[in-house]
């Protein structure tokens, strides 16, 4: 397999100070975790609040460093401080809150923040700025300010400014929790569309179940281990063990969950709406 | 809506003076007021103020917005003019009493300091209405590039860095302030009514939850500047590139003739 990033053995801890007890814990985050991350796929991690999600995510680009064990972006190890910046370039990262990412007034001048640090001639940065917008769709919007925008176009322009230093992958730490609904879709549209025509290696955590329908793979954390490793179509039929780490499932997953529970005759494979219909169609029939 | 407001206060209009380098704007501002200043007697200062009406009118901009910039600074304007009717050392006393008087000279001087003031108002402006706050920095911090040869390089870049940054997060922090206006009124909290002290203190439930929130945002911003490969200046390239054209220099030579004609009438007259 060639993979983009493997993680070998990682341990991250943390000190927990309780201010009112006076007290402090060590706090382990991610235990003891192993993984690769092949490139060009679409990989979803799944995991509750505190399950050590995020913790990972900022470990695979080199923004927070193992406690133990190493991480490797294209053979770079993260902890080599001299090349920080090239692993940094290789992944990249956009965070939950598209305004908290965004460092200029004007959107062209945002996505060309990424390149004008990695130090390309302005000539190209302008070609890779107009690539990137025109990649997020919203290249017609180069010279609106970012505060005048809707949340899903601002991500979008996050993302832009991600993709205009050119990374081999891209890292999303639940970049639609503060979205709406509409804004939901269009970010997970452009993740999938940059997949398929760029061939840029998507890592995706999030809490939405629905967003991991598309994915290549899907990971299952809960307390800083990862509990499944498989496609998405595996991993929802396994609806106990979800509930179990309090992640809801697809409603479609669930229904076909309790029908096979009562007795029918069900794939609990079937995720989207249209094969869950089929396969319950196919259900009734033999039933007569 | 407190979030429609602009900041800085660009005005499109299209002009010459739009289209000017902004590095070449920055530099005349300091250049015309320093002239303006010197401008000693009448004549000079007749044309400076000549000078600077007829950038006003190239400049598009409605000349009520001048008129609107100058009356904040009013106070201050009569406040000088009054110090400097005092002043006077030399001809024929108009009125005394105490130990003051007002002479001629001392008429002279307060009019002729009310007019510098007001003309470096009107000539400040010209430039802020027609420079995206944007373009300003950027002028800034190119001029400033010379520092870098006596180590500063990093300073220079920190300090536009910095006002790139503040310039991004003035709506964003407008809008948030908003938000726990109306979370607080929402608790019953009464912003509007009492007395001054009262409604300072009012405002202490406002300002603490936008510092926790400000502090909060500048961590996230500092990581996802992280990751987007921020290190500062060193090696670092620009997108927009500045370049002089011909009309930079015509505004460039224009202004030099204002201010040679005004050492001349100094000089002369």
């Amino acid at each position: 397999m060639d993979c983009i990033i493997s993680v070998k053995n990682v341990t991250y801890e943390y000190k927990n100070e309780d201010a009112y007890r006076g007290e402090e814990a060590v706090v382990a985050a991610v235990k003891d975790l192993s993984l690769e991350i092949e490139r060009g796929s679409f990989t979803v991690i799944l995991g509750h609040n505190g399950s050590g999600k995020s913790t990972l995510a900022k470990m695979l680009n080199g923004l927070n460093k193992p406690t133990s064990g190493d991480i490797f972006v294209d053979g770079i190890n993260t902890k080599d401080e001299e090349r920080e910046i090239e692993v940094k370039s290789k992944v990249g990262m956009v965070f939950q809150n598209p305004d908290n990412q965004i460092i200029a007034s004007i959107v062209e001048e945002d996505v060309a923040f990424g390149p004008e640090n990695l130090g390309v001639p302005p000539k190209e940065i302008k070609e890779r700025v107009n690539d990137a917008l025109k990649s997020v769709g919203m290249l017609d919007f180069k010279e609106s300010t970012p505060h005048r925008l809707s949340g899903g176009q601002k991500q979008r322009i996050a993302i832009a400014g991600i993709i205009a230093m050119q990374p081999e992958c891209l890292v999303l730490d639940e970049p639609t929790a503060m979205l709406d609904p509409k804004g939901r879709a269009e970010i997970i549209e452009t993740l999938i569309r940059l997949n398929k025509e760029k061939g840029i290696t998507v890592v995706l955590i999030t809490h939405y179940m629905e967003e991991a329908q598309n994915a290549d793979r899907v990971l299952v954390m809960n307390d800083g281990e990862i509990i499944a490793d498989d496609v998405p179509k595996v991993i929802f039929s396994d609806v106990e063990r979800l509930k179990k780490v309090g992640l809801d499932v697809p409603q479609t997953a669930e229904l076909l969950y309790n029908l096979k529970k009562n007795g029918f005759c069900v794939d609990t494979h079937a995720l989207s709406i249209k094969e869950a219909a089929e396969e319950i169609i196919k259900a009734l029939h033999s039933e007569e | 809506m407190l979030r429609d407001i602009t900041f800085g206060q660009y005005y499109e209009s299209h002009s010459l003076i739009h289209k000017t380098d902004p590095r070449i704007k920055i530099i005349l501002l300091i250049l015309l007021i320093v002239f303006i200043f010197l401008a000693k007697n009448g004549f000079a200062l007749g044309f400076a103020v000549l000078s600077v009406i007829t950038i006003m009118l190239i400049t598009k901009i409605p000349l009520k917005l001048y008129f609107k910039n100058m009356k904040a600074i009013l106070p201050v304007i009569i406040f000088t003019a009054v110090l400097n009717l005092f002043y006077g050392e030399s001809g024929k006393v108009l009125l005394s009493f105490w130990k003051l008087q007002i002479t001629t000279d001392g008429v002279s001087r307060a009019v002729f300091m009310a007019t510098r003031i007001i003309l470096l108002i009107f000539i400040s402006s010209a430039l802020t209405y027609t420079t995206t706050p944007n373009d300003l920095t950027d002028a800034i911090e190119r001029l400033l590039s010379p520092l870098k040869f006596i180590g500063l390089k990093n300073a220079v870049h920190t300090l536009a860095m910095m006002m790139t940054i503040a310039l991004r997060f003035i709506p964003t922090l407008i809008e948030e302030a908003e938000k726990i206006m109306n979370a607080q009124k929402a608790r019953g909290a009464d912003l509007e009514n009492g007395k001054f002290t009262e409604r300072v203190k009012a405002l202490i439930p406002i300002l603490i939850p936008l510092l926790i929130s400000s502090v909060r945002r500048a961590y996230e911003l500092a990581e996802a500047m992280e990751c987007r490969c921020y290190n500062g200046g060193e090696g670092r390239t620009r997108m927009r590139q500045m370049h002089l054209a011909f009309r930079d220099f015509a505004v460039l030579g224009a202004s030099l003739i204002i201010c040679g004609g005004i050492l001349t009438l100094n000089i002369l007259l």
